[in-house]
């Protein structure tokens, strides 16, 4: 291995420069201010955790966590999510606070890339954790939230895309009995192998009406008809009880007057067995990556020793940066050029300046480079003014 | 109606699969200008399908998906492997079908040596040897890999295979199949939602005209 060049950064760790880093603030505030208003309350935990705990607990696959040992050889990981050191927290120094817990943060997180040096292992998600709320509300509460933050971020065309995973495993329960075969299709539509779905299907020698039902889950794509179609091809049990869900969902939004915004897509599938229930992603016009992910992952808290439903979502800043337009106020600029002897009256008129509203730069002149005046509404020169 | 709203970028590999896809689209009832396939540009505006094309090389079409920068995709499945992007494969296009397979010299015998493997694909013959637990040296090759046994770079190769001639005339011969091959539909996971109604469009246009049996 050579020695890396000396201006060369770890893969896929990144400096975020002056004007990106204060379209980043700015968006995070939006979102922070948006979510704060619904009463999360905003929360921070060390970027270092055990293996043994957050590690394990996450829904990062654990080739994507980045490792190292402390001093005294435990493993630790850098938080590869805000989720589960979220409920570590609300199951231990939180203990005593009374459900629903509503959390907000707005973190760095970590995740080593297999592919193109050029992708983020840090990068910075804002997002909600709504701990302690079993029913549809919470879930149209945080669907609600998303939507609502990716308005204040200056989103105009964006899509929230909802599935069940109770849905999923209920229609596969109803029709594959072996339990592999089970995982091998949750396998294919993880990876949105719809091809190789439907090639499995067909080798199992499932009856006719059986086969079609599941390729029906294919095109389970669409509006509150859809919930009709979802029921159709369900029997009873768990997917049942998930179309209803949806259905109570859908009144939900109905209610918060969103399901413009919202479409079900019964087939989607992410963080396998993670999700416990309801999930959902939203996808922004023009970008070829999903903005934010969330779902219920009513079995994480447990995992910290105080078992209780939770829901929440994550955005990601990077690809809403890419997104979002950046409508920031731009303060007016002046410059205040002065020789030495000149320091006092130049450092008082700057405080003066500074009362108004604005930004105020005071610059001896013998170290200023002519090439900055651009980036100034106004430059005062006091050496002219006092010849 | 908002079919017309929603213009897709579809990414197309240039070569075979090209005028086979081009083929179908028209049979499927598409309207492609007849001078589609003899166009030497690598975008291609087609303002009467809704469509623009994107003609780049085969191994590139998943990453335009993945990323986006095209809506759906058309793509051998070989390509697909070897690739892992994460797509949407929405569809068997049933074209352009061949096999990948190991393949060598008749008299080849494993003698516990490591042995060596010469590919172009070399994610997919990793996957498969290390799945059947045999440990191989994979040599990344970019062409003309029927060499590789003949001059004695490497023991076997893994391949594409359709009809067997290239191997025939170089004096080798398949010694196992790995996965039949063909061409794949494949959309952008944002485009699949936010153009849905245009990707169904052309999910079903396809699907009008694919032969039926997927094998």
């Amino acid at each position: 291995m050579s020695k890396p060049l000396g201006f060369e950064k770890p893969l896929g760790m990144r400096d975020i420069l002056p004007g990106a880093l204060q379209k980043q603030r700015w968006l995070q505030h939006r979102l922070l201010e948006s979510m704060g208003q619904w009463g999360y309350c905003e929360i921070m935990t060390p970027t270092l955790e055990y293996y043994d705990t957050v590690g394990g607990a996450s829904a990062t696959l654990e080739e994507r966590l980045f490792k190292l040992l402390d001093s005294q050889g435990k493993t630790l990981v850098l938080r590869p999510d805000m989720t589960a050191p979220i409920a570590r927290v609300a199951s231990s120094l939180l203990k005593e606070e009374p459900f629903p817990l509503r959390l907000m943060y707005s973190s760095n997180v970590f995740r080593a890339q297999a592919k193109e040096a050029g992708r983020n292992a840090e990068y910075f998600q804002t997002g909600v954790e709504l701990i302690g709320s079993n029913t549809v509300d919470g879930d149209a509460e945080v669907i609600a939230l998303a939507v609502s933050v990716l308005k204040a971020a200056g989103l105009k065309e964006f899509k929230i895309a909802i599935g069940h995973v109770g849905f999923l495993e209920g229609l596969l329960e109803e029709t594959v009995d072996e339990a592999e075969q089970r995982e091998e299709l949750k396998g294919y539509l993880h990876n949105r192998n719809f091809v190789g779905f439907r090639k499995y299907v067909d080798s199992l020698g499932l009856d006719n009406e059986k086969e079609l039902r599941l390729k029906e889950l294919l095109t389970l794509r669409g509006g509150e008809e859809l919930i009709q179609r979802a029921e159709a091809i369900t029997i009873n049990g768990k997917a049942r009880k998930a179309v209803t869900n949806l259905r109570q969902l859908w009144d939900a939004l109905e209610a918060y007057q969103l399901t413009d915004s919202v479409l079900f897509d019964l087939n989607l599938l992410s963080n396998l067995n993670y999700y416990t229930g309801i999930l959902f992603e939203g996808y922004a016009a023009g970008q070829g990556f999903p903005i934010c992910t969330g779902g219920r992952y009513d079995g994480l808290m447990a995992q910290f020793g105080r078992p209780a439903p939770a829901t929440g979502f994550a955005v990601q800043m990077d690809r809403l940066m890419e997104a979002a337009p950046f409508v920031a106020k731009e303060m007016p600029r002046t410059l205040v050029l002065y020789r030495s002897e000149q320091r006092t009256i130049a450092l008082e008129k700057a405080r003066l300046l500074r009362q108004e509203v604005g930004v105020v730069v005071t610059q001896r002149k013998d170290e200023w480079d002519p090439r900055t005046s651009e980036s100034y509404d106004r430059v005062l020169d006091l050496t002219k003014e006092a010849q | 109606m908002s079919r017309q709203q929603e213009k897709l970028i579809v990414a197309m590999p240039k070569g075979r699969i090209f005028e086979e896809a081009a083929d179908l689209l028209r049979r499927a009832g598409v309207n492609l200008p007849p001078e589609f396939e003899d166009s030497r540009k690598l975008i291609i505006p087609v303002p009467e399908a809704g469509m623009d094309f994107i003609l780049a090389k085969p191994t590139d079409v998943p990453t335009y998906v993945e990323y986006g920068v095209a809506d759906i995709g058309v793509v051998g499945k070989d390509v697909l492997l070897e690739e892992d992007r994460d797509v949407y494969e929405l569809l068997d296009l049933n074209i352009s079908k061949c096999k990948m397979a190991v393949a060598g010299l008749p008299d080849w015998k494993d003698d516990g040596n490591q042995p060596r493997v010469a590919t172009k694909f070399p994610r997919i013959a990793s996957k498969f040897f290390r799945e059947k637990g045999q440990q191989v040296e994979v040599i990344k090759l970019n062409g003309s890999i029927e060499l590789a046994p003949i001059i004695g770079l490497a023991d076997r190769i893994v391949d594409i295979v359709s009809t067997g001639q290239t191997l025939k005339e170089n004096g080798l011969v398949v010694h196992e199949e790995i996965l039949p091959i063909s061409t794949r539909l494949i959309a952008n996971r944002v485009s699949y939602r936010m153009k849905s109604e245009a990707i169904d469009y052309v999910y079903q246009k396809f699907a009008s005209v694919v032969e039926k049996k997927e094998d």
